[in-house]
């Protein structure tokens, strides 16, 4: 099952060039650039593995992608998505985040309904193989 | 590059309109005006301007795909203007579409090496990731290789640096500068730089006149000037100055021109009486004189560049 996080994950995966256009935009706005991977894409899973520091003060997206293809080389066979953070004071948050890597067979999820506290419904979501 | 070489491969290339529409004849013009002296390093860089103006038609018609190779070596004594020229150089790559943002990240040693086992290869990858698109600026080179000590750390950030230089030549330019007897000793130490080093500059020392304009137009620059007995002072000073140890060119001149005005200025204080703009803003013999250059020289700044040849 085709994992949607972040944005543009209804679209096709997007390739190094548009990639490194997203880059650039996120470099104009001044954000920093954080690389990040998992091999579990649970939606409650929020705290992904960080690939190295976050990348602050750069000028172009090759630095971006030079990281981006070494995270690649060694976890190529997991999710791995790029975040832009804006320090700027009142926002200090995650503006970006999108997928740039998957695994070839993605994992789906099935879910649990639970009766619980007399006739309330709890459902919870398990990732399968 | 290549896309647009697929598209319409023009037929003619006008040299003189590209010289003009790249913005490069800016560049060059701001260069002569800016730069006193250095006539050898302008026609370089002219030189230089028009290779790559000309290989950048020659890609347009679909006659050359490989990007030249455009790392320098800078190599000339202290104050003789080599990061002021790197930074236009910068600025000329970008008008010319070798590099993407030319910008200048400007480093030394102490910026590419670390401390322990392992802390130097993040931290050169760190730098070049920022000088990427840009031209990666590394002062004083040589200090990089340490040939007496076989468990230096520079040795590791040198062949980061060569791998990179290599591999992303579209994407960044190294320019290496420092003194030129060590900058040789440097490159016939690490043959791996020399062959990837196209372009090796020359900066030669200023002449007397040259220094002579060059704290002219310092003074001028801050809304100082000289007037005539201080002007034949100065020139006094740069001829005197020049034969003690470790000067450096435009370097010891601006922080000669520092410290008169620092001297204008307890004049001016200690002198009873209002002062008007002119007297404010003129620099005279007396300021100048009082320099120690003119008592025999004192060793001015030994304290800081002991480690000199």
């Amino acid at each position: 099952m085709r994992i949607t996080q972040g944005c543009f994950s209804f679209l096709p995966d997007l390739d190094d060039a548009q990639i490194t256009a997203q880059i650039e935009y996120i470099l104009s706005k001044e954000w920093s650039v954080g690389i990040e991977f998992t091999d579990e894409p649970h939606p409650r899973n929020t705290y992904w593995e960080m690939w190295g520091n976050p990348m602050f003060d750069l000028k172009d997206a090759k630095g971006v992608m030079i990281e981006l293809d070494d995270c690649r080389k060694a976890h190529g066979e997991k999710y791995i998505r790029i975040n832009a953070f804006d320090n700027a004071r009142g926002w200090e948050t995650v503006m970006m985040s999108f997928i740039v890597n998957r695994p070839e067979t993605e994992p789906s999820f099935r879910s649990w309904r639970q009766e619980v506290d007399g006739r309330s419904i709890r459902y919870t979501h398990e990732l399968v193989g | 590059m290549d896309e647009a070489g697929e598209r319409a491969r023009p037929a003619r290339i006008d040299l003189k309109a590209e010289y003009e529409s790249s913005g490069v004849r800016e560049v060059l013009d701001e260069l002569e005006a800016e730069l006193i002296g250095l006539a050898p390093v302008k026609r370089r860089i002219r030189e230089t301007a028009a290779l790559l103006l000309v290989d950048r038609a020659r890609r347009e018609m679909g006659l050359a795909h490989e990007t030249p190779t455009l790392h320098m070596s800078f190599t000339g004594n202290p104050g003789t203007g080599k990061t002021t020229v790197a930074l236009k150089m910068a600025g000329l790559l970008h008008r010319l579409g070798y590099v993407r943002k030319g910008h200048l990240v400007s480093v030394t040693r102490d910026d590419l090496v670390g401390q322990y086992i392992g802390h130097t290869a993040p931290k050169t990858k760190e730098v070049l990731k920022k000088a990427m698109g840009g031209v990666l600026f590394i002062d004083e080179a040589y200090y990089l290789y340490k040939p007496d000590n076989e468990r230096d750390y520079g040795q590791e950030a040198i062949e980061i640096l060569l791998q990179v230089m290599e591999n992303n030549r579209d994407d960044l330019v190294v320019i290496m500068a420092g003194y030129a007897d060590r900058m040789d000793r440097f490159f016939s130490a690490n043959p791996g730089f020399r062959s990837r080093i196209a372009h090796h500059i020359e900066f030669p020392d200023y002449t007397d006149a040259e220094l002579g304009r060059i704290s002219g137009a310092m003074l001028g620059a801050q809304g100082y000037r000289f007037d005539a007995a201080g002007r034949a002072a100065m020139d006094d000073y740069v001829r005197l100055r020049r034969g003690q140890p470790h000067f450096a060119n435009a370097r010891s001149i601006r922080n000669a021109l520092d410290r008169a005005r620092l001297r204008q200025a307890n004049r001016l204080f200690e002198h009873d009486g209002p002062v008007d703009a002119e007297t404010l803003s003129t620099i005279s013999e007396a300021d100048i004189r009082a320099s120690r250059v003119f008592s025999g020289g004192l060793d001015i700044d030994g304290s800081r560049r002991r480690d000199e040849p």
